[in-house]
């Protein structure tokens, strides 16, 4: 391929495009349509379904236009009576064996078949023989199957080897009997799977939990912002009257191309949840009352104002929120003299917030992620915390970016990368080395640190990829953020970084992470990501010095925090629990004295800032569901009734315009002077608990999403262990045991797992029975139930 | 000048030995290019003199094939042999690994010379068990004997040779199928270009020859490309061996000069079995249009002289059929044949040669229409020239030939419901 740029000739239009591109990337970027099927930009070119057949002058054949590259001079006709003879032939051929049953297909109305077959079909069928039926496959909860309908245009094949990293699907069989499938009938387990409903252009991989509900037809499109990962996804919400039907993906090629994962795309089943909150509700004696929202807002106002002390309430509040909703809640919260406002409620050490004067993001674009030559990632499974940013990271190592992991589980990895795998409590340890390695220098204590760290051969391959590199990041992931020694590793990765001339990348944990920093929703920063006049105290030190009130926005006691039981017994002993949230969870009834409820992310308007700072807004696609609010709307009323000044705003867009002000200046910014001496807190040869947050366990929205809880990725209550450390305890894979951390206990069967580290029990954080043990990293005892 | 290229072994007792190959001559032109260091360009120079034409079946000239590979170019490339000799009727590769395997080695060999390869592959069709063995013995024997492996005979040269067993799809023996399949992928044509010359076997530039080409190399280079290209006729150089079967006395493999009439190439074979009388020909291979009897007998067997009859040299199997036959169960057993080896990766192909048999199937049970015989030449159209690789031409050819010449047996099928010819 060259630069060089030439001219063709298309139906008589002159075109110029770069030598070598293909025909129809030309025509496409022209306006000119050539029909095609197993062609897709961001796959590789297959050519077999021939619908895209054209004439091209002085070529005896029709060619391809997905795999022809334009040349000098070349003489193209798309219609011409050749051109349209093949492409009517090759649509003959795909719907001779095609059910044609539209009729009963999900597909029908959005078919690019249906389509294509109205300009190139015939409307009578020449073939009288019976058609060809292809056994359906169960494969998974996500996606519907009717492989009788396929075309074989192996776009989900291509994808699965290209995109999602994993084989799911393939080819089988040879001619008429070729069939895709998965070879042995199971699940399509890829975070990124239900790409593969977007991209079959028939009706044969269908959404399975949006099977048979609506039309295309009947359904209106509004563009949203996906609320679960940092990335801030670009969304197409489709709704029948007010109801979110289902959710694709809009193209934003600096963010999520052409794709969403999994989360992004189903979780909208979660907003008809059958504990949605739909109207306010106070405890009284124990029972739960509904009331009118003037009570319920009259009753929230004055028990805030009679805690009296500012300082004895906590502010808890969801990182999914709308940046306009988090600067609402504490500038509301810092009016009645609270300072304890926090928003990262899976983070567990937070000694570094006195010296973080500014937002911790990212560090680096998106779209730069691709080009990455090094990175190192320290405590994450990105592929299973953020899988848009993962398959960016895989782009990148794709085109030879060396990726080494750190973590205190064995991944699985759909790209080349080294992985050093420890215990947590060795994780400080290890990465030290590679900072060592680098060639760190500190003083005072943490000297010793280097001093005492072994480089081995990961670590000096790391450290060597890292200082070769044009473009490198050392990442720290969420497993990192819910560290006890999550500010030793920020400040050893920061100091590695220095040195080796790499960005330090943090990965923002959720949809707002960013922003709620931006917003002043965290102790140390104040609304514009400048240092706090007043500090207030972090998610953890709210909890362990109980508060007498708590304001929670968006957040489940349990699930959402990094201590699941800390967070029980501290909310369960306030005197005032004021809830502002979208569903009714039991442990949340058992903590709250007022439940308000609030619309999500498809009813209220506001604004994401994502991972690399990128502001994105959006506005509400349906109606709050009962009468829940926008949770703006109640945060400015408990404005006007705690008596709080400016805070009469009348839309969403005012609040973004004051905190876009207050933004003005702001800057986003993770470095870090010199490696800090800290004391290492988790330094234990005891029996060490590791857990991490499933990927469908992260928020309260996807938690509800039933077709993800049927998958894979929606994580098991069990303790998994190494076979060796099992026998070790004297277990196996039959028993169920009985696990005890910090006074707490319940006991969940027992799973064999390679990937663990001996010397480390792995309980997930997050789901309904592992919520009520400690954090995620800590010592625990296991014995045999 | 009859057995004289790939078969010059031929009248030996177990010519298939290292010793007797080398009896007559084997491996002593290896020798010369390896220790005069000939100039490669010059070898590939000399393949392009000879009008050596793949003898697979597309005829395309090897050497200019040889020449597409920029042999300078870094990194390794490869020599593909092709022995999948799947096309119905063709059987003379067979006969080479059998009888004369060590100079197809040495072929193989000269081939990664002139290229700049040093491995090779041998993909055998997987039907073929003991010109399998034979081959992998000559291999053991040439290996013995210093001609595989590193450092050839002192010359610095290296190459090595594997074979390849299939397994048993037709497809395979299109090229790039057959590339995929000795990656271990599903057996699928590539989209070409590009060509194997730039991404062949594991994305590295490669040649790959039929078996019949590859052996013919060490007569070219020893005795000339001129002394080759004069065996044969205007653009048909040297000879070729045919596969000769059917309604014929003495089926089997004849190596003769190309040019040879037909009518000579029948005489060696016997002539028509029980005196019977020839009523077509299948040329070169069953995907060939078939050619009325009468015709051929005036034909010469050459690309040109075969071209000008509307068919083709192919592989050079020369199917006889006498007029007991009746061509729509011909032509049914061929369209099955193809339906069942479409590899189904391309539309075209995967859905219309199915959609051929069935049609013609139904003309052979008697449950023919009159709107079939038009049916079946406009789905034909409709798979010729649209498909990835040339498995949906071989499709549609045979039956565009067997309606071009005997429409009116399918004709009498549709009316009658039953054969003109009494066989059926």
């Amino acid at each position: 391929m060259t630069d060089k740029l030439v001219t063709i000739e298309v139906n008589g239009q002159q075109l110029q495009a770069e030598a070598g591109t293909m025909l129809i990337e030309v025509t496409d970027a022209a306006g000119i349509n050539i029909p095609r099927f197993c062609y897709h930009k961001k796959l590789s070119v297959a050519a077999n379904c021939r619908m895209c057949l054209v004439e091209v002058e002085k070529v005896p054949k029709p060619l391809p236009a997905c795999a022809t590259p334009v040349n000098d001079g070349m003489k193209v006709f798309t219609r011409s009576p050749k051109a349209l003879a093949a492409q009517k032939g090759t649509m003959e051929f795909l719907l001779i064996n095609h059910p044609l049953d539209c009729p009963i297909c999900d597909q029908g109305g959005e078919c690019e078949l249906q389509d294509v077959a109205i300009g190139y079909g015939r409307d009578l069928s020449r073939y009288s023989e019976g058609k060809r039926v292809v056994a359906d496959k169960n494969i998974g909860p996500l996606i519907a199957t009717d492989m009788t309908r396929c075309i074989h245009c192996t776009r989900c094949v291509r994808f699965g080897e290209e995109i999602a990293g994993i084989r799911e699907m393939g080819a089988t069989g040879r001619g008429e009997h070729m069939v895709i499938g998965t070879y042995i009938e199971k699940s399509v387990d890829s975070e990124l799977s239900g790409n593969v409903i977007d991209l079959c252009p028939v009706g044969a991989l269908t959404s399975k939990p949006f099977r048979f509900n609506a039309r295309a037809w009947e359904l209106t499109q509004v563009e949203a912002i996906a609320p679960h990962d940092s990335l801030g996804s670009n969304l197409n919400l489709h709704l029948r009257g007010n109801k979110v039907m289902r959710v694709h993906p809009k193209d934003n090629e600096s963010i999520n191309e052409t794709w969403i994962s999994d989360r992004d795309r189903f979780s909208y089943e979660g907003l008809y949840s059958s504990d949605r909150l739909t109207s306010p509700m106070l405890k009284k004696g124990g029972e739960w009352k509904t009331v009118s929202w003037e009570m319920a807002l009259e009753m929230a106002a004055s028990s805030l104002k009679e805690i009296g002390d500012g300082d004895q309430i906590g502010t808890l509040l969801s990182p999914t929120s709308t940046l306009e909703e988090l600067y609402l809640a504490q500038k509301l919260m810092r009016g009645l003299g609270c300072n304890n406002i926090d928003s990262r409620l899976r983070q567990g050490d937070f000694r570094l917030d006195a010296n973080q004067k500014s937002v911790q993001w990212l560090g680096t674009g998106l779209a730069e992620i691709d080009q990455m030559q090094a990175a190192l990632v320290v405590g994450g499974n990105i592929r299973k915390e953020q899988p848009i940013l993962a398959h960016r990271l895989r782009k990148a190592a794709l085109a030879g970016a060396k990726l080494h992991y750190l973590n205190p589980i064995r991944l699985d990895l759909n790209h080349n990368g080294e992985q050093d795998v420890c215990t947590p409590s060795e994780m400080v340890g290890r990465l030290v080395a590679v900072a060592k390695a680098a060639g760190v220098r500190a003083s005072g204590g943490a000297a010793s640190l280097l001093k005492s760290a072994k480089t081995d051969a990961f670590a000096k391959q790391a450290a060597d990829d890292l200082k070769a590199a044009d473009g490198a990041m050392v990442l720290l992931g969420g497993l990192a953020q819910a560290h006890p020694d999550y500010a030793l590793l920020y400040t050893i990765a920061a100091a590695l970084a220095k040195t080796t001339g790499a960005q330090l990348s943090i990965l923002p944990a959720a949809a707002n992470s960013v922003g709620a920093q931006l917003a002043g929703a965290v102790p140390h920063l104040q609304a514009g990501g400048t240092s706090a006049e007043h500090a207030g105290l972090d998610s953890v030190k709210m909890l362990k010095t109980p508060r007498k009130g708590y304001l929670l926005m968006g957040v489940e006691p349990g699930r959402d925090f990094w201590n699941g039981s800390l967070s029980m017994s501290a909310l369960q002993s306030a005197d005032m629990v004021v809830a502002i949230s979208a569903f009714r969870s039991p442990e949340l009834e058992a903590c709250a004295d007022i439940l308000l409820p609030m619309a999500i992310f498809t009813e209220t308007s506001g604004t994401y800032v994502n991972a690399e700072g990128r502001w994105q807004q959006s506005r509400g696609a349906a109606r709050p569901q009962g009468e829940s609010r926008p949770a703006w709307k109640i945060l400015r009323v408990l404005g006007n009734l705690t008596d709080q000044p400016d805070f009469d705003y009348v839309d969403s867009q005012q609040i973004h315009d004051e905190i876009k002000q207050l933004c003005a200046s702001s800057t986003l910014d993770n470095q870090q002077a010199e490696l800090q001496d800290l004391e290492q807190q988790l330094n234990s040869d005891a029996l060490l608990r590791g857990g991490d947050t499933p990927l469908y366990a992260c928020d309260a929205l996807v938690r509800r999403a039933t077709a993800l809880q049927q998958t894979l990725d929606a994580g098991s209550e069990t303790i998994c262990l190494h076979p060796q450390e099992a026998a070790r305890l004297g277990l196996d894979d039959s028993d169920t045991a009985l696990v005890k951390q910090n006074g707490n206990q319940i006991d969940l069967p027992l799973q064999l797992d390679e990937r663990i580290p001996q010397g480390c029990v792995w309980i997930s954080t997050g789901l309904a029975r592992t919520s009520t043990l400690g954090q995620p990293f800590g010592e625990v005892t296991v014995e045999k139930a | 000048m009859v057995n004289e290229v790939c078969l010059r072994t031929l009248d030996l007792e177990r010519p298939w030995l290292m010793e007797q190959y080398q009896s007559r001559g084997g491996y002593q032109v290896l020798k010369q290019v390896l220790s005069e260091k000939r100039a490669p360009e010059e070898i590939i120079e000399e393949v392009k003199k000879s009008g050596l034409r793949g003898r697979g079946g597309a005829g395309f000239p090897t050497g200019l094939k040889w020449s597409f590979i920029s042999r300078n170019a870094p990194g390794q490339k490869y020599v593909v042999c092709n022995s999948d000799e799947g096309e119905p009727g063709t059987f003379k590769d067979r006969d080479i690994l059998r009888y004369n395997p060590h100079q197809l080695i040495e072929g193989m060999i000269l081939a990664g010379y002139a290229i700049g390869a040093t491995r090779g592959y041998n993909y055998i069709r997987g039907e073929f068990w003991e010109p399998y063995e034979r081959f992998e013995q000559a291999l053991r024997e040439a290996r013995e004997a210093g001609f595989l492996g590193e450092n050839l005979l002192g010359s610095g040269f290296d190459f090595e040779l594997h074979t390849h067993l299939g397994g048993g799809a037709y497809i395979c023996g299109e090229e790039t199928a057959l590339l995929e399949s000795i990656e271990g992928k599903k057996g699928q044509p590539r989209y070409k270009p590009p060509f194997p010359a730039h991404f062949g076997l594991y994305g590295r530039p490669t040649i790959i020859n039929n078996t019949e080409s590859l052996a013919s190399i060490p007569m070219i280079l020893e005795k000339g490309g001129e002394w080759f290209a004069d065996i044969g006729v205007k653009n048909s150089g040297g000879s070729k061996l045919f596969s000769i079967s059917g309604n014929i006395k003495n089926p089997g493999v004849f190596e003769i000069p190309m040019g040879t009439p037909f009518s000579e190439l029948l005489e060696m074979a016997g002539g028509m079995k029980d005196g019977s009388k020839i009523k077509a020909v299948i040329p070169g291979g069953s995907s060939a249009p078939v050619i009325p009897g009468d015709q051929m007998m005036d034909l010469t067997m050459d690309y040109d002289s075969i071209a000008s009859a509307g068919s083709m040299l192919g592989s050079g199997a020369v199917i006889v059929l006498d007029d007991t036959n009746c061509m729509v169960k011909i032509l049914e057993r061929m369209s099955y044949f193809y339906h069942e080896e479409s590899c189904g990766q391309c539309t075209p192909c995967r859905e219309g040669t199915g959609w051929l048999y069935r049609v013609v199937h139904r003309i052979e049970s008697g449950m023919g229409r009159q709107e079939d015989l038009d049916l079946l030449d406009d789905v034909a159209d409709k798979i010729s020239g649209k498909t990835i690789c040339a498995l949906g031409d071989a499709a549609a050819m045979p039956v565009q030939g067997m309606l071009r010449h005997y429409r009116d047996e399918f004709q009498y099928h549709i009316d009658h419901k039953r054969c003109m010819v009494g066989a059926g």
